[in-house]
């Protein structure tokens, strides 16, 4: 339950935390608020050769509201998004989730973007990068480039982030205030049994599920009633490919995918 | 850019309890051990090592942590809090720790040094806190002696009092 050795390196400005991993690529990996690393670094499931820190980099430390979408920054600790006094109008799906996310001991230092990294298939933050349809800013030495978050989660703990790129910042779409999130868990502020997110598209409803799958799933359904709606939610629920685990059955993680799914959509198309 | 190489033992300064401190560490070492070993501030107590358990939550800059998943190198410059800090005199409690005393809070103690770190930090930004807000915050704790009713008490004796202290109230003394 103690890392393996490495060397810890702490980045004064982007680019040298980009060199790095240009020179480094895999056996570097990047610590942030370090919430998700650290632990697998203590049961070495993670054996880096380097750890960069980037959480003295003020350029990544901001949050910013611009053109209809919010950017949080790779420095932005998840209490400072709770935090941030706009964040009710701005994200309110991310003001609903935020909260289950760890604990108030465990996001005063995990970042947002590092929960987003690690794609914990259960995990609340990348569930709602995937149902507000966030992108991913991913930056090397090399180039930027910006992926959707339906491209970014590729399975269980693996996005598609090459190597030597570090994840900048996430940008969520602004103003979305139609939404509604739910999750049970063992205990609060512990990884999702099943989390599931609603958001008003147009005439219908997104849901997003977290929790059941490798990846967080979005689906769109038309506005349904009775016993087509959960008809489509049974189908839905079925399709995500539960498993049995030590937490839950795939039969009671459907059953939860059901009739949460049943409430939220209620909930957003009130 | 700095580079702690690793095998080598790198110096580490930071603010315990509101002294200055230091302290070697090599770059694999977490906070956890560096406070327990090398500094030899053994109330912080280590259970899980991956930050589900708490009993080893300290604050950093003023925030509650888990030292287990926090690296000694990182609080290079930082300001810590541990347990120890606590009592304002080696025979006396503090606020906090004298309603666990009063109201049996603890029984084996293992979970109490991390709990009464996040307690005390969050008591100093929300002086007025409910159950339910209390209630969320041990939700990042386990206790497996308690069954937590204790310790909810203790919190809210504990917030009404430093409250009372807060207003220069003295009549309950």
């Amino acid at each position: 339950m103690k890392p393996a050795a490495f060397d810890y390196v702490r980045a004064d400005h982007v680019a040298e935390a980009l060199d790095v991993l240009a020179r480094e690529g895999g056996d570097a990996r990047v610590i942030a608020g370090g919430q998700s690393l650290m632990a697998m670094l203590n049961m070495r499931l993670a054996r880096p050769r380097t750890l960069v820190d980037i959480m003295r980099l003020p350029e990544l430390a901001r949050i910013e509201r611009r053109n209809g979408a919010v950017t949080v920054g790779a420095g932005v600790r998840q209490a400072a998004l709770l935090a941030w006094p706009e964040l009710g109008d701005a994200l309110r799906l991310a003001a609903l989730a935020l909260p289950w996310t760890g604990h108030a001991q465990t996001r005063s230092r995990g970042t947002v973007c590092g929960s987003i990294a690690h794609a914990d298939p259960s995990a609340e933050l990348p569930l709602v990068l995937r149902a507000l349809g966030g992108e991913v800013h991913l930056r090397s030495a090399r180039a930027r480039r910006r992926v959707a978050a339906k491209d970014f989660f590729a399975g269980m703990m693996a996005t598609t982030r090459a190597e030597d790129e570090l994840i900048e910042a996430v940008s969520f779409p602004a103003g979305i205030g139609r939404c509604a999130f739910r999750e049970v868990a063992r205990r609060h502020g512990d990884f999702a049994i099943v989390a599931c997110a609603a958001v008003k598209t147009g005439p219908g409803v997104r849901l997003t599920v977290g929790g059941v799958a490798d990846i967080p799933v979005a689906r769109d359904f038309p506005p349904l009633d009775g016993s087509a709606r959960d008809d489509a939610l049974n189908a839905f629920a079925y399709d995500l490919d539960a498993r049995d685990d030590v937490h839950a059955t795939a039969r009671y993680r459907r059953e939860l995918v059901r009739r949460i799914g049943r409430e939220l959509m209620q909930e957003v198309l009130q | 850019m700095i580079r702690r190489e690793a095998g080598r033992r790198h110096a580490v300064n930071f603010v315990l309890n509101g002294r200055p401190c230091a302290g070697e560490a090599e770059p694999r070492l977490l906070l956890s051990d560096f406070l327990r070993h090398e500094i030899g501030m053994t109330g912080t107590h280590v259970g899980c090592e991956h930050g589900v358990c708490g009993a080893c939550t300290v604050t950093i800059d003023g925030a509650p942590a888990r030292a287990c998943l926090t690296l000694a190198v990182q609080v290079d410059g930082c300001e810590i809090h541990t347990v120890e800090g606590l009592a304002p005199a080696p025979d006396r409690l503090g606020v906090l720790q004298d309603a666990f005393r009063r109201n049996y809070a603890l029984q084996c103690g293992f979970c109490s040094a991390g709990i009464l770190m996040s307690l005390d930090s969050f008591l100093r930004i929300h002086p007025a806190p409910d159950e339910a807000a209390i209630r969320d915050l041990l939700g990042g704790h386990l206790c497996r002696c308690t069954g937590y009713a204790p310790i909810v008490r203790a919190a809210l004796e504990a917030a009404e009092e430093l409250a009372r202290e807060a207003r220069g109230d003295l009549t309950h003394a």
